[in-house]
């Protein structure tokens, strides 16, 4: 099976969050499963945990999910998201600590090849890392 | 252009001329990495002969590289696959990264 990692973007602007799964859509391709959510209920800004357990689940796959997130709440809340995951889905979604755009390119073009979950998470990382 | 070294340990080298009009942006990237991914050879680029050499699987590193347009990009590669890494890689740059529809 060639299952590759999927990537679920959240921001607190569901226009951001829609322009950065476009993104990643055109500069990668389609081959890497994509989620995004953004935006409170109201269509405000803000993002909202079940949305963002609905995105993960979307974006599923056996070999897990990386996120990407925005500012503050879409951090604390995407944590929250993956704490109410089924236990078994929890230890394979992980928050990336990278900026959202060139996080989630370098993400999808490391899952785009088949890699773990913890080398997907490591390419997005290495933007903040230097 | 496409050399092979064989005498010291099957080390395949090319380089080609970057014609993109941009340079070596975003999109070019992440086409030259993925390409580069789906090869086993461990594979090295660098954009002039005084740069170090990079990851050429290395995304970050890729897009960091900062190649302007007419620039040459050597390649180096070795590992089992390698020749047919380093002319793929070669055909990329020089059709100017088509579009491959996945």
């Amino acid at each position: 099976m060639n299952d590759m990692v999927g990537i679920v973007i959240v921001s607190h602007s569901k226009d951001i969050a829609k322009g950065t799964a476009d993104m990643v859509r055109q500069m990668v391709g389609n081959e890497v499963k994509v989620a995004f959510c953004g935006g409170d209920p109201d269509g405000g800004l803000g993002t909202n945990v079940s949305l963002i357990i609905d995105a993960i689940n979307n974006a599923w796959s056996p070999k897990g999910v990386a996120i990407l997130v925005d500012l503050g709440g879409a951090e604390t809340n995407s944590e929250m998201a993956v704490e109410m995951l089924q236990p078994e889905r929890q230890n394979l979604v992980v928050v990336c600590n990278a900026p959202i755009v060139e996080g989630a390119v370098m993400a999808a073009t490391e899952a785009a090849s088949g890699s773990t979950l913890e080398q997907v998470r490591a390419v997005a990382e290495e933007l903040s890392a230097g | 252009m496409l050399e092979t070294r064989q005498p010291n340990g099957q080390v395949i080298t090319g380089s080609v001329q970057l014609i993109h009009a941009a340079g070596m942006h975003a999109r070019p990237a992440v086409k030259l990495t993925k390409l580069a991914k789906k090869f086993k050879a461990q594979i090295s680029v660098r954009a002039s002969d005084t740069a170090d050499w990079i990851n050429a699987k290395s995304v970050a590193k890729i897009m960091a590289l900062r190649a302007a347009r007419d620039s040459i990009i050597e390649i180096e590669a070795s590992g089992e696959d390698a020749e047919a890494a380093v002319a793929a890689l070669i055909d990329l740059v020089a059709t100017d990264f088509p579009d491959t529809g996945q």
